[in-house]
C-alpha cells in the first residue's frame, strides 16, 4: 500500500504537525514503507480473537473523591511560554 | 573506586575508606574526562556534591538508607524537580520539571545522588539514541559504533563507568537493546510494577522503567528501589514487592529453559548464535535443562508493535501544544499556526514519523484495519507467552540480532531499524519481565543473553541471572580506556 503526498498532507493536518514541503515526498515513502510492514498482519486470520488493550486486563481504578493536589498555578505557569494575570496567553481566536 | 558495584560501594561508605563526595567527584571527574561519548545531557555537578555532602553526615551517624552516598544518574526521560527534563527533544529544551517522578523520588529517599540526566533517543523513539536532539551517543567498545536505544545514554555510561547504576525505560526493547549493545545488564519489568509518574509517556500500554546496572546483584538492589505499588499511576499495580537480593544465591538445578526455534532463525548473526550457545551450555552445567519451544505468532510482533505504538504516541504526544510549557513557536498569526508550527518545529524526524503513522492508524476507516487487528495479534503474542511459561520456568534467547551497528548505517532507513528490535518487541506486547545479560563478545563487541520470564517473576530472572554471573567473568569487563 502506498500513501500519496496529499494523504500525508491530510494526516499532518489531522495531528496539528508542521512538516517541511521538501520532507513530504521522503514521509510519503516511509509510511508506505510501514504500511507494507503493517500489511502483513494480514496474513493471520484473527476472527472471534478479544483485542487487547491492555497487559494485565485491568479496570480502572477508583479512589475516594477527595481534594489530593494542591494549587500549583504558579509553579506550572513559571515555565508557560506566555501567561497574563494567571491565564495562559495564545494568539486571538476569536475576532 | 569506578569498578566496584553497588554493594562494594555501599560497604566502602559505610567503613569509611572513602567519602560519598569523594565517590561523587570520582564519577564527576570521569564524566568530563569522557564527556565525548555524550552520555550526558545534564551534568549535575553542584546538586550532586551537596546530596554527597548530606549523605556522608548522615553516614557518619549511622542511619545510612539502602543507597545513602551511592552516584545513579536518570535517564532524561524522569521528570526532576528544579533540573532540565529534555525527553531527547528540543520540545523540552527548556523545561524544568515542576515536580519529581515516583522513580526519582524513590531514589531521593534511598539517599542515592544523581549525577546527572542521560541521554536518549528522542521522546524514547528509537533504537540507536541517533534521534536525540542532544546528539548520537557513542559505544565505548567502538566509538564508531552506536550504543542501542532509547536508553543509550545510560547503557554507555554504564559501560564507561560514568555511575555505577541508571534508570532506563523500555517499550520495544529500549533497556534491553542497549544493554545488550553496551554489555551491560538490563531489566524490563513486569508491566506496573515500577510506577509511570512522571515518566515521560511514549506508549503507556507498552511503557515501562527498569533499572540498567553492571550486575544482577546491583539490578535487584535498583529494582529494591524502584518497585512498588503507586497512587499516582492508574496501571501501578497493587502488589507486594519481594526482597529482589533475598533469592540471588538459590540453586537453579532443575530449572527448565525454553528456547524457541523462531529466536534463532534465519535473521540471527551466526557469531552471536555461537555465543548463546555457549551461554546456554553454561546453563546447562549449572543444573538447567534446555527444551526447544514455539511460539508461532512472534513474526508479527513488528508489524503489531508500529500500529499500537505509533497509536498511542500520536494521542501522548498530543499535550505538546505550545501552550503551556515546552517550545512555542516564533511570532505564531492565529492559534492553528501556533500548534502546528510549535509542533513541527519542536519535534524530529523521527517523532513526526510516528506521529503521523498513528494518527493514520486511528484515522476515520482505518481503526479496524489496523489498530484493533494489532490489539488481536497482540492477544495472540501474549497466549504464546502463556503457552510456553507454562511448559518452562524462563524462555532464553537473543537480543538483537548483531552487535552494536555504525553510527549512520540504519538511520536513514527506518524499518531496518525497526526490524532491529524483533527479539524485544513480543515481550512488552504481553507485558512479561525480561532481563539483559553480557553473554560473551563477537570481534571486540558485547553479545547479549535475553532471558524472559512469568509475570512478576523478577526475582527468579535477577537469581538466574545472577547465578550465570557467578560462573562467568563476562559482565566484569571494562571497554578499553575505559578500565
Amino acid at each position: 500500500m502506498s500513501l500519496t503526498t496529499d494523504e500525508v498532507k491530510k494526516i499532518a493536518h489531522l495531528a496539528r504537525l508542521g512538516i517541511d514541503k521538501q520532507d513530504i515526498e521522503s514521509y510519503a515513502k516511509d509510511l508506505s514503507g510501514i504500511l507494507d510492514l503493517m500489511a502483513r498482519m494480514g496474513e493471520l486470520n484473527t476472527d472471534g480473537i478479544e483485542p487487547m488493550a491492555h497487559p494485565m486486563d485491568q479496570v480502572q481504578r477508583l479512589r475516594a473523591d477527595v481534594v489530593t493536589e494542591q494549587d500549583n498555578r504558579e509553579k506550572f505557569q513559571a515555565i508557560a511560554p506566555q501567561v497574563e494575570a494567571g491565564l495562559y496567553l495564545v494568539p486571538k481566536v476569536i475576532e | 573506586m569506578h569498578n566496584k558495584t553497588i554493594t562494594q560501594l555501599a560497604h566502602g561508605l559505610r567503613s569509611g575508606e572513602f567519602s560519598s563526595v569523594e565517590l561523587t567527584q570520582a564519577y564527576l571527574n570521569r564524566i568530563k574526562r569522557h564527556q565525548g561519548l555524550n552520555t550526558y545531557i545534564t551534568v549535575c555537578e553542584d546538586l550532586a556534591l551537596q546530596v554527597a555532602y548530606a549523605a556522608d553526615i548522615r553516614l557518619a551517624n549511622g542511619n545510612p538508607e539502602l543507597l545513602t552516598g551511592i552516584p545513579i544518574a536518570q535517564k532524561d526521560i524522569f521528570c526532576t524537580e528544579g533540573v532540565k527534563t529534555t525527553c531527547g527533544s528540543k520540545m523540552l529544551d527548556n523545561f524544568i520539571a515542576p515536580y519529581n517522578a515516583t522513580v526519582v523520588e524513590k531514589f531521593n529517599q534511598a539517599g542515592a545522588v544523581m549525577l546527572g540526566k542521560l541521554n536518549m533517543d528522542e521522546f524514547a523513539m528509537g533504537s540507536s539514541n541517533e534521534t536525540s536532539y542532544y546528539g548520537a551517543v557513542r559505544n565505548p567498545w567502538d566509538i564508531n559504533a552506536v550504543p542501542g536505544g532509547s536508553s543509550g545514554g545510560s547503557a554507555a555510561a554504564l559501560a564507561a563507568r560514568l555511575a555505577v547504576g541508571a534508570t532506563g525505560t523500555d517499550t520495544g526493547g529500549s533497556i534491553r537493546q542497549p544493554a545488550a549493545l553496551c554489555g551491560i545488564t538490563g531489566l524490563k519489568p513486569t508491566y506496573g510494577r515500577v510506577s509511570r509518574y512522571g515518566m515521560i509517556a511514549y506508549a503507556s500500554s507498552l511503557d515501562q522503567g527498569g533499572p540498567m546496572t553492571r550486575s544482577a546483584e546491583d539490578a535487584a538492589i535498583m529494582l529494591q528501589v524502584m518497585a512498588g505499588f503507586d497512587e499516582k499511576d492508574s496501571t501501578s499495580v497493587d502488589l507486594p514487592v519481594p526482597d529482589y537480593r533475598a533469592g540471588l544465591n538459590n540453586s537453579i538445578a532443575g530449572l527448565k529453559i525454553g528456547l524457541p526455534k523462531e529466536f534463532f532463525g534465519e535473521g540471527l548473526d551466526s557469531d552471536v548464535a555461537a555465543a548463546l550457545e555457549t551461554a546456554v551450555n553454561e546453563y546447562r552445567k549449572l543444573g538447567a535443562e534446555i527444551k526447544e519451544i514455539s511460539m508461532p505468532n512472534l513474526n508479527l510482533a513488528i508489524p503489531a508493535y508500529y500500529v499500537i505504538a505509533p497509536a498511542e504516541c500520536s494521542a501522548n504526544l498530543a499535550r505538546f501544544d505550545g501552550v503551556r510549557y515546552g517550545y512555542r513557536c516564533e511570532n505564531p498569526v492565529d492559534l492553528s499556526d501556533l500548534y502546528t508550527r510549535s509542533r513541527g518545529e519542536g519535534f524530529g524526524k523521527e517523532v513526526k514519523r510516528r506521529i503521523l503513522m498513528g494518527t493514520y492508524a486511528l484515522s476515520a476507516g482505518y481503526y479496524d484495519a489496523y489498530y484493533i487487528k494489532a490489539q488481536k495479534i497482540r492477544r495472540l503474542l501474549s497466549e504464546d507467552f502463556k503457552n510456553a511459561l507454562a511448559q518452562v520456568d524462563v524462555v532464553m534467547g537473543p537480543v538483537t540480532p548483531g552487535t552494536a551497528f555504525g553510527i549512520g548505517e540504519k538511520i536513514g532507513n527506518p524499518i531496518a531499524m525497526y526490524l532491529s528490535d524483533i527479539y524485544t518487541i513480543a515481550i512488552n506486547l504481553a507485558g512479561v519481565p525480561a532481563m539483559s545479560i553480557p553473554a560473551g563478545f563477537v570481534k571486540g563487541k558485547p553479545v547479549g543473553l535475553q532471558i524472559i520470564g512469568n509475570y512478576f517473576a523478577e526475582d527468579r530472572l535477577l537469581n538466574i541471572a545472577h547465578r550465570y554471573q557467578q560462573v562467568t567473568g563476562w559482565h566484569l569487563q571494562p571497554p578499553k580506556g575505559f578500565e
